[in-house]
């Protein structure tokens, strides 16, 4: 037992080593070198590497650490050191053997900041140590009760989370001088980037309070609420919707016009994900090329708006004139494109759809219908959407239009799941031909199910034209319907506020960490990977999905997991 | 517990976005849109004049577009655009690090304050334009922009930023329509140090049918704006001299099989081929074209976006003798430039415009130390409207591309520095670069 | 009415008339214009299948490991186009280091042949990590799980191999017995590597279809695609079987990974991109699951690319064709199922499933 506890840690160690090489060596390090989390103490490439070693070193101590809690703390710095003896191999190599013509990014600065600016001895000796250390505090904080360990975790990543997004924090409080300066005293003093060291820790011991008195009262309201009557009950549900509703109405006021940028692209991925998930969530319709629908409803409104007089076409419409024609166009789209795949199934269908997203795109840029729709050089001046005498154009005003399409696509996909259609999509998923044998009408069913998922998608797109006032064929690739699967799923399939949280997560966390810029992809892959193997049923998922989860678990591990449900 | 740490990083995610909306909240005030936030700090120029006299040492701002004022230990901050991932990666990281460079070689400061440079990957599409230029224009310290990579980009950014009374200036964009100032949805503050298409098709064309003889031509593009019309108006300008245009084709960024499109051109017999396109497409269509039968005595010729040094030896032997339209990068400082390069970077430039992004800093730079207002206590004031005036009269600037003069739409490569190279076994055996001038527009 | 109307069809009826008649006229038309007008010889048209046939081979080759994994795990492995450029990659640096030796000159085939093993090498070992860490975890989750982390995969092997090894494009050596040309007949022009490319890919293949249904192992994967559970009541060891179908199919990704840098002679992290999404078409074209359909699969799509739009629209006065050839490639697809809605030879590596 003991013996595997050992040979555990050495194998996360080794594990948590090359991952921490590979941060290296992709070049993240040294970019991030010079980008400041606390001021003068640790920058975001360190992080990087210290997050890591903290990650191994927990993660060791819960596996090993069973009832003695020394033998965590011991494991989890073996663990730590095993991780930056790792480091220390790629310095002595790096030193000893010019590693650059191959691997770019084994350079002298790289090097520099694994010795801290020492001399080779002593920084491996300080890497060495410094592993040693975080491994211990890692198993630590395993050990800490879990209240106390939650306030600790929530406090560290707040911190860090605050470092990084102080540009935007900034850039928020602008227009609120009194507040930036009120606040400036947490940042790093002038020319300096992160938080300070003051800052630093206000901002942990706060969180940590905040996050240890939560744990401790927020199930104490929790079943304070459970205990009120059903009509208690529901208006405490109401209560807290509308609550909700009016803080989204008055958002882009206090938010500036960055963050309701962000939040109108989230927006539109949420309209688009509310239609993908009625294809591929109710009805089981795997389709790869969602963004063709996208495609159209953009397209039409911009040929339909544009008063840039470059097409063969000058139709110079309003935008409210040309939405119903937009979607219309989607829907017919669905419709043709749902005739031919009506007999295929499963991953034929995903295969056609991709490769029909993949003909409207090649079709938009084509010098083919260049003269109706721009071809490459795409179709400028866009009609932007008016209310009365008011012209939506700024990220604020856009805000309520897309608010007001999420909260129609958000009623019609509410209204439709218990519906009559709704039943017979799901009757559809979970079993094509016995669906079919109940009498079930397949061919309309199917084409419902398809031209409701356009139109959603066609409105996304034609306020997308509006919002961009600008339509390039080059908005329209794989990647949008690969975003928008991987929302729907990362949110857990079929459910309505899955949708919302998978957006958010995977639309407006990526936004908001431009800071990544080239390696946002990177992270955004390895993200897919970690939450789909920690958390596979989504983050919300549907109630029967929940189930289907909780019974195979069942099969498969006979012994039940302790954790209680909520 | 793992779900406990799940809700808990969302919760918190959500906490802190609106900790700090409730922190704009408690003073009331509605934040003034973007496009008034210059104008906040400018004062109006009727109340300068007195206030000068009251107390000589203030600096009273009579900027038209407001002014950025930067304190002592304030970083000047410089903002840049760019693709910098997805399959155009290679062309905006090129461009950063050109612009990368030029702060160093600044020695990282500006007028004694620390040059700050943050950016933006903005994904080579509209609404990456759009996001990267919402979140830059609503940053009041940024001064001026390099960007965007992509011309699709800088139609979507380049309203906000005009808005918002800052500078930008690209190193990539050559779409004519985006200098044009007769275009429906030309703006204000936008320069760049790339060509116009127009001249470099016009100049591209005049060279194959004037210098060289040839009457037929044909033309192939990639489907990006700066392929598709830089190859019109090579088409263009070609016909009007008396030329045949044998056919106009187009490959899809991502093929790599040629031969097929090639033997469709050879049908046409076509003396010259003409494809400003970009790599590595365009390696594969100089490879391919000995492949192909009927292209034996065929030309082949490109423009600036394959004149990069790693060209010849991707595109091998068949490429001897091809010509292509680049800017006439002259010797020393440009190997200086590439040597700097590699020592940073670890690898050769990966694209074609890292000399022009590193122009277009310089061309920034100058701009700013011309009309930058420094206090005695080192407080550095620049006028918003006065940096685009001084960008626009740039004039003579000796730069790695040449020297630039920019007109008044903010072309800053005019064509003097426009020069047509032809390879050979030195550049695509040896790795010579950059190769000989062949011909340089106005010579015979 | 329009509910009536739409009953009274039968489903594939509706798509044949929709869908199938009118692709069939447009093809019908635009080939006998192109022929009548006569601008191309015996000779382009001999290049075009030629050109068809190298490219065709090599999405096959890919195409392989897509049907492989796909017939017994019913998984689309979108990493698998990750795993192809890894063995380029490798191949490239094994390639460089040769050439700069000058041993790549004086053994070519021997030095060929080391290229090959590093890279398949390299590709299978990425598999079977892939399989490991992101697929195996997941072998009971709903079938679109493991898609995404597939995907997540995906994007992260490729910034991975950018970060390591940076955006420049690789380029191969030459190897000079590869080069020139064979004459054949009258004036019939072949690349050398092209016919390399189409015998090691055809070689590849057939080895592969023997070993599936020859060896003991081949036996256990068809019976694994069959019904795992029962396969495994058998005494078969089924995530055994599972990585050797992985290695199988990483190692022709590796081998294609090779022949086509040796084609094309480039590298870059983007890449396996396209053509990943090619041989996946091409084995859904097939008959996913099929392995002689996804050779098949892979040939038919590199002659629609290659002769396609020449043949269907040339005559038609199309202008720049060459844009629309993959608008060709999917339509084809989208005709062969409806027609077929299994796919050319259908699913033969298990039987049709949802």
């Amino acid at each position: 037992m003991a013996k595997s506890n050992w040979l555990g840690a050495i194998r996360l160690g080794l594990i948590g080593g090359v991952i921490a090489v590979l941060v290296a060596l992709v070049g993240m390090v040294e970019v991030f070198g010079e980008r400041d989390i606390v001021a003068g103490v640790i920058s975001m490439g360190q992080t990087l590497l210290v997050l890591t070693v903290l990650l191994v070193g927990y993660i060791t101590a819960s596996r090993t650490a069973g009832s003695q809690r020394l033998v965590g703390v011991a494991s989890g710095a073996l663990a730590g050191l095993l991780t930056s003896a790792m480091l220390v191999v790629l310095l002595l190599i790096g030193k000893a053997v010019n590693l650059r013509p191959v691997l770019i990014n084994a350079s002298p600065v790289l090097y520099k900041i694994l010795t801290f600016g020492q001399d080779t001895g002593t920084g491996v000796l300080i890497l060495l140590a410094l592993g040693l250390v975080i491994g211990v505090v890692a198993g630590i904080i395993h050990w800490l009760p879990p209240r106390v360990r939650g306030a600790v975790i929530a406090g560290l990543l707040l911190v860090g989370l605050i470092g990084l997004l102080q540009d935007l924090l900034r850039v928020t409080l602008a227009p609120f001088p009194e507040v930036s300066k009120a606040v400036a005293w947490m940042f790093g003093s002038k020319g300096q980037k992160g938080l300070s060291v003051a800052g630093a820790i206000v901002v942990f011991t706060v969180v940590a309070a905040v996050s240890y008195l939560w744990a401790a009262q927020g199930n104490n309201l929790q079943r304070r609420v459970r205990a009120l009557p059903p009509s208690g009950q529901r208006a405490v549900r109401w209560g807290s919707l509308a609550l909700a509703f009016a803080m989204l109405l008055v958002w882009p006021q206090v938010a500036g016009p960055y963050l309701s940028d962000v939040s109108n692209q989230v927006g539109l991925f949420i309209l688009a994900g509310l239609g993908l998930n009625i294809v591929v969530g109710f009805a089981g319709l795997l389709d790869l090329g969602y963004v063709a629908f996208f495609a159209i409803g953009a397209y039409v409104m911009g040929v339909m708006t544009t008063t840039g007089g470059e097409i063969a076409t000058n139709f110079q419409w309003t935008f409210w004139e040309a939405l119903p024609v937009a979607v219309g166009a989607s829907v017919l789209m669905g419709v043709i494109l749902g005739i031919p795949v009506l007999k295929m199934r499963g991953d034929y269908l995903a295969i056609v759809t991709l490769g029909f997203g993949e003909i409207i795109r090649i079709l938009a840029i084509s010098d083919f219908l260049k003269p109706y729709e721009g071809g490459s050089l795409g179709i400028v001046l866009v009609g932007k959407p008016t209310l009365g005498s008011l012209v939506m154009e700024t990220p604020q005003s856009l805000y309520y239009l897309i608010f007001a399409g999420c909260l129609l696509a958000v009623f019609i996909s509410w209204r439709l799941r218990d519906s009559r259609v709704g039943r017979a999509w799901k009757a559809m998923r979970e079993d094509e031909d016995v669906a079919q044998a109940m009498g079930m009408n397949l061919v309309t069913t199917k084409l419902l199910a398809f031209a409701t998922g356009a139109a959603f998608s066609g409105l996304a797109g034609a306020i997308f034209a509006a919002k961009l006032s600008t339509v390039y064929p080059h908005s329209f690739t794989l990647l949008y319907s690969i975003n928008v699967l991987s929302l729907i799923i990362v949110g857990g399939m079929g459910s309505l506020p899955g949708v919302f949280v998978g957006a958010l997560v995977l639309v407006g966390l990526p936004e908001l960490l431009r800071e990544f810029s080239e390696y946002r992809l990177l992270m955004y892959g390895a993200l897919l990977i970690v939450m789909m193997l920690t958390r596979p049923e989504g983050f919300w998922p549907e109630a029967t999905h929940r189930r289907e989860f909780h019974e195979e678990e069942a099969v498969v591990e006979p012994v039940p997991s302790s954790a209680p449900a909520p | 517990m793992r779900k406990h740490t799940f809700s808990l990083l969302g919760l918190m995610v959500m906490a802190s976005l609106i900790l700090t909306a409730c922190g704009g909240a408690a003073t009331t005030a509605p934040p003034p849109p973007p496009t008034e936030a210059p104008a906040a700090t400018a004062a109006p120029a009727a109340t300068a004049a007195p206030a000068a006299t009251e107390a000589p040492a203030a600096f009273k701002c009579t900027d038209a577009i407001g002014c950025v004022d930067v304190a002592p230990g304030d970083p000047i901050h410089i903002a840049w655009i760019e693709t910098v991932s997805g399959a155009t990666a290679p062309l905006g990281t090129d461009n950063n690090r050109g612009v990368e460079i030029a702060i160093a070689d600044k020695g990282g400061e500006l007028l004694g304050h620390k040059i700050e440079l943050t950016g933006e990957d903005s994904l080579c599409n509209a609404e990456g334009g759009q996001a990267a230029g919402t979140k830059i224009s609503a940053d009041p310290t940024v001064v001026a922009i390099v960007g965007t990579t992509c011309s699709s980009e800088a139609r979507a950014a380049m309203p906000l930023i005009s808005k918002a009374g800052m500078v930008m200036i690209s190193p990539s964009n050559t779409n004519p329509d985006l200098t044009n100032p007769d275009h429906p949805d030309h703006w204000p503050g936008y320069l760049r140090t790339a060509h116009n298409d127009l001249f470099q098709g016009r100049v591209a064309a005049e060279f194959a049918y004037n210098k060289l003889g040839l009457k037929t031509a044909a033309t192939i593009h990639d489907g990006s704006p700066y392929a598709k019309s830089l190859q019109q108006v090579f088409a263009d300008v070609f016909k009007q001299l008396g030329g045949t245009i044998t056919t106009q084709e187009a490959v899809n960024v991502g093929d790599t099989d040629m031969k097929p499109v090639l033997t469709k051109i050879a049908t046409g017999k076509p003396q010259i081929i003409y494809f400003p396109i970009f790599e590595p497409e365009g390696d594969f269509i100089a490879a391919q074209k000995c492949e192909v039968s009927g292209l034996e005595k065929t030309v082949m010729m490109g423009a600036d976006g394959l004149t990069i040094d790693t060209f010849p030896e991707a595109a091998g032997e068949c490429a001897n003798g091809m010509y292509l339209s680049g800017p006439f990068v002259a010797g020393k400082p440009y190997d200086d430039f590439v040597a700097k390069y590699k020592a940073a970077y670890g690898e050769a430039p990966v694209s074609g415009f890292h000399a022009h992004a590193y122009d277009a800093t310089n061309i920034i730079f100058a701009a700013i130390e011309k009309v930058a207002v420094v206090d005695a206590d080192g407080t550095v004031h620049i006028g918003r409207q006065a940096l685009r005036d001084a960008m626009y009269a740039t004039k003579g600037f000796e730069g790695l591309t040449g020297k630039l003069t920019c007109d008044k739409n903010g072309d800053c490569a005019t064509g003097e520095a426009l020069a047509i190279f032809q390879l050979t076994d030195a550049e695509i055996k040896d790795g010579k670069w950059p190769p000989n001038v062949f011909w340089k527009p106005g010579q015979p | 009415m329009l509910r009536r109307a739409l009953e009274r069809f039968n489903v594939s009826d509706l798509s044949l008339y929709v869908v199938g008649a009118p692709i069939i006229a447009l093809i019908v038309v635009g080939s006998f214009a192109t022929l009548r007008a006569g601008h191309y010889t015996t000779r382009q048209w001999f290049d075009f299948i030629i050109f068809g046939l190298a490219q065709g081979s090599i999405y096959a080759l890919i195409a392989l490991g897509y049907t492989l994994v796909y017939g017994i795990l019913r998984m689309i492995n979108f990493a698998h186009s990750e795993v192809f450029m890894s063995g380029a990659y490798a191949g490239f640096f094994v390639a460089s280091a040769l050439s700069r030796s000058k041993f790549l000159d004086s053994n070519p085939v021997v030095g060929l042949l080391v290229i090959f093993a590093v890279a398949i090498l390299t590709s299978v070992g990425v598999a079977v990590l892939l399989e490991r860490i992101a697929y195996r975890p997941l072998r009971r989750a709903p079938r679109l799980v493991p898609l995404i982390t597939a995907i997540g995969a995906s994007f992260f092997l490729q910034y991975t191999v950018r970060g390591l090894f940076g955006s420049q494009f690789k380029t191969y050596p030459t190897v000079a017995i590869l080069g020139g040309t064979w004459t054949l007949g009258a004036n019939f022009v072949i690349q050398r590597i092209q016919v390399l490319v189409i015998v090691a890919a055809a070689l590849l293949m057939f080895g592969l279809y023997s070993f599936v249904q020859r060896t003991k192992t081949g036996k256990a994967m068809r019976a694994v695609s069959e019904d795992k559970d029962v396969a495994a009541l058998m005494g078969i060891d089924v995530d055994a079987i599972i990585v050797r179908t992985f290695v199988l199919g990483a190692a022709l990704a590796g081998a294609a990974g090779v022949l086509y840098s040796l084609m094309f002679r480039q590298a870059q992290f983007f890449m396996g991109f396209i053509p990943g999404i090619k041989a996946f078409t091409a084995a859904v074209l097939g008959g996913i699951g099929n392995v002689p359909g996804a050779m098949l699969g892979g040939v038919f799509l590199g002659l629609f690319e290659s002769v396609g739009p020449t043949l269907f629209l040339d005559g038609l006065k199309v202008p720049a064709p060459y844009q629309l050839k993959d608008v060709i490639a999917f339509t084809m697809l989208v005709l062969v199922l409806v027609f077929r809605p299994t796919g050319i030879l259908g699913e033969r590596l298990a039987r049709a499933k949802a």
